[in-house]
């Protein structure tokens, strides 16, 4: 490659570097305040401080959902079919799927304190696991390979049965619940009285997390233009080789 | 629905059922898999009652597992040697090929259910009244139709891709998990098994039918998208 | 502080996968600017 093309190194632009310089100062707050400067919650003692990035990283989680289903949606109604909303749809499923996952790793460890265990059969819990395995799959039908635009096509059509599919399992979920309903499992935010501190930390972080968000995603779509961008310079290279050949 | 979308689904349904018939890949391997995975649950579960009470449960697991060597026959036949693509060219109606497929699809099922169900009768011990009869034929009709929809759908989505014998489960399990949660709870009532009464097994048939009608409108809307490349 | 194993386990996950994550992508962004031409680069 040539020099020229190393004009710019990496996917930072200011507004990104806003965003993370954002994010630092809120993600380093939660983790300080979080951890050490805020009181311990009456009822649930120092678990409470689990709270502070269940929350956020649950929020960000549905929200990159949402992100990927509107995006997709934008693609599919787009006459342009810009591809801008396809790279969208793919990183804001990638942060997701990720943040999803550690949502569901700090719930069963935060359900282990309050409730007395890892998991339950709550409409919420069950339903949050079902969209991390839907989003495994749509990651899945990205990965298939062909074309920039059978992958969008593909994938966009996934999302929105993805979410057609989300409140079928929720509401099959809450009717099967009601059936044997035992004790009632209380929420774990729910009775957690909270001084300004906690408050403070809690809205603090999750403004934090969705900067984090807006930054991971910015990032991760420059990566996926690129590496489309790579494929396409790929093949135009082995046509041009292969025409070379056939003319030699 | 116009004319030639409901002739071109009857073609390609009879099309599918008529390979099928003649391949007798799911009267010597599906229907003999599916009694197996019956008798395996009996084995596992060893326990008379128990077996009595999840009866239902396992019937539809043993459907969902069929589902998945179904579908992917359903589309193998077409990929094996580009007939899809051939269909496409020929510029077939697509809502056609998937009601199509999706009757042929539900054919295959409820052979497979109504053998399913006559074996945990005999194996399970279950028995069902009259009223429950109804129910159980309601719901089998509702949630296998949704099944064959959404099947139809993921397995045209996945035909030809690389990978698709364990990408199928993992897209189609997700998406058939309300039909298993209320085929099953139906089906529970019809055999009125852990003192359940029939009548609550209607509102697990109307989401079934919901379920059906999403999916079945969704599929309309999307097959042509999914399978144009 | 009760449930200390627990809740030093849930912060450092969530930070260790965020912080992968940003190192991660960073890492990849300048090794694939290297190699791509600045015309597939719409935000430079």
């Amino acid at each position: 490659m040539s020099t020229e093309t190393q004009s710019f190194k990496g996917v930072g632009t200011p507004t990104t570097r806003m965003y993370g310089l954002l994010a630092v100062i809120a993600l380093g707050w939660v983790f300080l305040g979080g951890l050490f400067f805020t009181p311990e919650d009456a009822v649930q003692g120092d678990a409470v401080r689990i709270m502070y990035v269940h929350v956020p990283t649950a929020w960000v989680a549905y929200l990159a959902f949402i992100v990927t289903g509107v995006a997709s949606a934008c693609w599919l109604i787009g006459k342009k079919h810009s591809m801008g909303f396809d790279r969208v749809a793919g990183a804001s499923a990638e942060v997701g799927v990720l943040f999803m996952a550690m949502t569901l790793l700090s719930g069963s460890l935060w359900g282990r304190i309050t409730w007395g265990t890892f998991w339950v059969w709550d409409p919420r819990l069950t339903t949050t696991a079902f969209l991390f395995v839907t989003y495994l799959g749509y990651l899945a039908v990205r990965g298939l390979g062909g074309t920039a635009q059978q992958r969008a096509r593909r994938s966009s059509v996934i999302a929105l049965l993805a979410v057609l599919e989300i409140p079928l399992v929720h509401f099959s979920v809450v009717l099967w619940r009601s059936l044997h309903q035992r004790a009632t499992v209380l929420s774990p935010d729910g009775d957690i009285k909270m001084d300004g501190l906690m408050l403070f930390t809690l809205l603090f972080g999750v403004f934090g997390f969705t900067v984090l968000f807006a930054w991971l995603v910015s990032h991760r779509q420059r990566i996926l233009a690129m590496q489309d961008a790579q494929q396409t310079s790929a093949l135009d290279a082995a046509v041009t080789e292969r025409l070379k050949e056939v003319q030699a | 629905m116009n004319m030639s979308t409901s002739r071109i689904a009857r073609a390609v349904a009879s099309k599918d059922l008529r390979i099928e018939l003649r391949s007798r890949v799911v009267t010597n391997q599906v229907l003999p898999f599916s009694g197996l995975v019956m008798i395996m649950f009996a084995f596992a579960l060893d326990n008379d009652d128990v077996l009595q009470r999840v009866a239902g449960g396992l019937v539809w697991l043993a459907t969902l597992f069929s589902l998945f060597i179904l579908v992917q026959r359903t589309f193998a036949v077409e990929t094996y040697d580009g007939a899809l693509d051939s269909l496409r060219v020929a510029g077939v109606n697509p809502q056609g090929i998937f009601i199509g497929k999706a009757i042929a699809l539900f054919v295959q099922l409820i052979v497979l259910e109504s053998m399913l169900f006559i074996a945990a009768i005999v194996l399970y011990r279950v028995n069902v009244n009259g009223s429950g009869l109804v129910l159980l034929v309601t719901c089998v009709l509702c949630a296998t139709a949704g099944l064959a929809f959404v099947g139809t759908l993921y397995g045209g989505l996945t035909a030809g891709a690389r990978g698709r014998e364990t990408l199928l489960p993992l897209l189609l399990l997700p998406v058939v998990a309300p039909v298993l949660i209320c085929a099953t709870r139906a089906t529970e009532s019809a055999f009125r098994s852990g003192g359940l009464t029939v009548g609550e097994g209607w509102p697990w048939v109307a989401v079934l039918a919901v379920f059906a009608a999403v999916f079945g409108l969704g599929g309309l809307l999307s097959f042509s998208s999914l399978i144009e490349e | 502080m009760n449930h200390v194993g627990f809740i030093i386990a849930t912060y450092g996950v969530t930070f260790g996968v965020i912080i992968g994550l940003v190192v991660y992508t960073i890492k990849q962004g300048r090794n694939l600017s290297r190699t791509v031409a600045d015309k597939d680069k719409p935000w430079t």
